[in-house]
């Protein structure tokens, strides 16, 4: 057991995986010599070489298609984006290739590959270095969307990423890179498709992703000293989507609030508050509330930023509201 | 054409046979789908190789088994070119369940796994940065794997041509980039769009390499310079660009007459199509009529059988709907 924060578990993920598989490679800008503009990849330069972590040009689409030629044939690429938004100059390999390749072909191709990328706002960088792309990837069929909320997940949520066989958009908050738990030492694997309480409670449910789930759990221990009791689930994965914990949690609370970074329009919160709606309406006993960045490019200023994105205090007050009236 | 070490080694009598019957299986395959379409029994769209045969053909001719390709939608050619079956290709454009992907890519997007055909790609330039991988996994494995990656001109005004040069040249990959310059990018001349007169040999300087162009209308040129680049290659002595001329003899896809292009350029290459002279060639050299004669039956033949088992075949079942989004083969997405 030691301290690890967010920002050393993706190194110490990456390290398990390469250690016992050697098919597993690395590649992005800055990643390999510089350890990561983040300094998330710092050490796996100098324990597994240059031969398996390697920098490359500042050239996305040729970063994600080498990642996707070498998946496919026979190699366990991870390849990093390093600021989400810049998937919008690559996403035709992501979108139209990779995603699509293997339905295409009849079955005949397969493709084990992670892209990684810093992912959402919170740290001031402006509307083109802050956004929360989750919805970007969940809208494409043939992607696996993951997203860890604590140094452990992203340990075991990136070793279950780099071993699953399909492509995965692993988006880390970086908002969370500093935080830091306690993290068991040994070898950590994790599930992809499974959504994990981190509050208990009978009055409602707020479903949060990545960095909303910290913001998500203040905002229930606020409620909880009102005497209002959430049950917070973490999704920890947009695809698979654990369906099953949001549905069984909700039918107990009669009440559901998601949490959503990304900009209104389309965000996960939407799919999942139909499939509620959908499948479980009569155990309702309010009408579901999306919590969400309001539809708007993310500004620059603290004070606008801290303003657009969901705050634990904005949790606390519309689930207030919403069980008061 | 620029000068290639090997190019005074012309391949050898058998090789010519093999590139012969290459050649008129590529022509009499693209003229049955033309035929099909006109019947309405291929759907969607098709862009045929007619005209550009001796490119698929003479690389096809230099690369073994185990080494990739990856080709456009205009791929029939590269993939017949590799030694995959016409019947299930036929099917595939026709929409049957036993296509080369089961139905579910249609003619522009021909793979075929089992013959290291990694892929026909529709978006313009989306598999170079992809052939970029393909050649680095086989240099990570120490194979000695060679990638062909076939596009067009059009295709050097695309970002991703531009960063899979430079990225192949600084990794030294295992690849081959070859350009088929047929003058056209859609229904705009090249020329008109471009920069350089020669859209990938005046580009490769940028990235290290040497300006390549060679006669895409000659089987035997386009071999040697295969030859010779795909052996670079092998060798460990990085990524080459070559730019093929060539000419498509119908429109760009079955929508397209074609109309834009000057009759005199027309005639001018359609005097050029390289199966005629090819086969001229070889009788000047010695191989008798009868043998091509025999060559251009057998691939009648091959392609009308293909056409009655194609059409013979039945659609996909439904159940290959909600198959193979996964790679456990399914479509789910939620427990
Ligand atoms: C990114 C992108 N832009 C445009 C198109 C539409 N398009 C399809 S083929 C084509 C022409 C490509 O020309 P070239 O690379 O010369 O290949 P050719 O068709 O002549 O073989 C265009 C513009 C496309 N498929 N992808
Ligand atoms: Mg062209």
């Amino acid at each position: 057991m030691a301290k690890l924060t967010y920002r050393h578990a993706v190194a110490r993920g990456i390290a398990q995986e390469m250690r016992r598989d050697d098919s597993v490679v690395f590649l992005g800008e800055d990643v390999a010599a510089a350890g990561g503009v983040f300094k998330t990849t710092g050490g796996l330069l100098e324990e597994f070489g240059g031969r398996r972590v390697r920098d490359t040009p500042i050239s996305e689409q040729a970063i994600l298609g080498a990642a996707m030629g070498a998946a496919m044939t026979g190699l366990r690429p991870i390849a990093e984006i390093m600021f989400a938004d810049f998937f919008a100059v690559c996403w035709d390999i992501v979108a139209n290739e990779i995603a699509k390749m293997r339905y295409m072909t009849g079955g005949q191709i397969t493709l084990p590959l992670v892209i990684r990328a810093a992912n959402g706002g919170g740290l001031r960088f402006g509307a083109q270095h802050s956004q929360a792309i989750e919805n970007w990837a969940m809208a494409i069929p043939g992607l696996k969307v993951v997203a860890p909320s604590t140094p452990r997940d992203v340990v075991g949520l990136l070793a279950a990423s780099i071993r699953d066989p399909d492509p995965v958009i692993f988006l880390e908050a970086k908002s969370l890179y500093a935080v830091s738990e306690d993290v068991e030492d040994g070898e950590i694997v994790d599930t992809l498709g499974t959504a994990r309480a981190v509050r208990d409670g009978g009055d409602a449910t707020i479903v949060a992703l990545g960095p909303m789930v910290p913001k998500a759990c203040a905002a229930a221990d606020e409620l909880a000293e009102e005497g209002i009791r959430c049950e917070v689930l973490d999704l920890r994965s947009l695809v698979p989507l654990d369906t099953r914990s949001v549905l069984e949690s909700v039918a107990r609370t009669g009440r559901l609030f998601t949490v959503e970074e990304n900009p209104r329009l389309c965000g996960w919160g939407a799919e999942v508050s139909s499939i509620v709606s959908e499948e479980i309406f009569g155990d309702l006993t309010g009408p579901i509330v999306r919590i969400t960045t309001p539809h708007i490019p993310l500004p620059s200023a603290h004070a606008l930023e801290e303003l657009a994105l969901p705050s634990a205090a904005r949790i606390a007050e519309t689930v207030r509201k919403a069980l008061a009236s | 054409m620029s000068a290639i070490k090997e190019s005074l080694v012309p391949p050898d009598e058998g090789t010519r046979l093999n590139l012969y019957r290459s050649l008129v299986e590529l022509r009499y395959f693209e003229k049955r789908v033309y035929d099909l379409f006109l019947k309405n029994l291929v759907g969607g769209t098709t862009h045929l190789s007619l005209g550009q045969e001796a490119i698929a053909a003479g690389f096809g001719a230099a690369l073994r088994e185990g080494d990739y390709t990856l080709a456009t939608y205009r791929g029939h050619a590269h993939t017949l070119a590799r030694g995959v079956p016409m019947a299930p290709i036929l099917a595939e454009l026709m929409g049957r369940g036993t296509g080369l992907m089961s139905g579910k890519g249609g003619s522009m997007h021909l793979t075929s796994v089992e013959h290291h055909v990694m892929g026909s790609y529709a978006i313009i330039g989306a598999h170079l940065p992809i052939a970029c991988g393909t050649a680095w996994s086989a240099q990570y494995r120490g194979s000695d794997q060679v990638t062909v990656c076939f596009f067009g001109d059009g295709t050097t005004n695309i970002g991703a041509f531009h960063e899979a040069l430079n990225f192949a040249a600084v990794w030294k990959l295992p690849v081959v980039f070859v350009c088929e310059n047929n003058l056209y990018m859609e229904y705009t001349p090249i020329g008109d769009v471009t920069a350089v007169p020669r859209p990938a040999a005046d580009r490769a300087g940028a990235y290290g390499l040497d300006p390549v162009t060679v006669d895409g209308n000659d089987p035997d040129a386009v071999y040697v310079v295969a030859r010779e680049a795909v052996g670079r290659a092998r060798r460990g002595e990085g990524p080459s660009l070559i730019e093929a001329l060539t000419y498509r003899h119908g429109g760009h896809s079955r929508a397209d007459p074609a109309k834009y292009r000057p009759e005199e350029e027309v005639k001018a290459w359609l005097a050029r199509d390289p199966i005629p002279i090819y086969r001229q060639r070889l009788i000047a050299d010695g191989v008798a009529a009868s043998v091509l004669d025999e060559i251009d039956r057998w691939a009648l033949d091959a392609v009308d059988e293909a056409t009655e088992e194609a059409k013979a075949a039945p659609p996909p079942g439904a159940d290959l709907l909600l198959k193979d989004v996964w790679a456990d083969g399914s479509a789910t997405w939620r427990n």
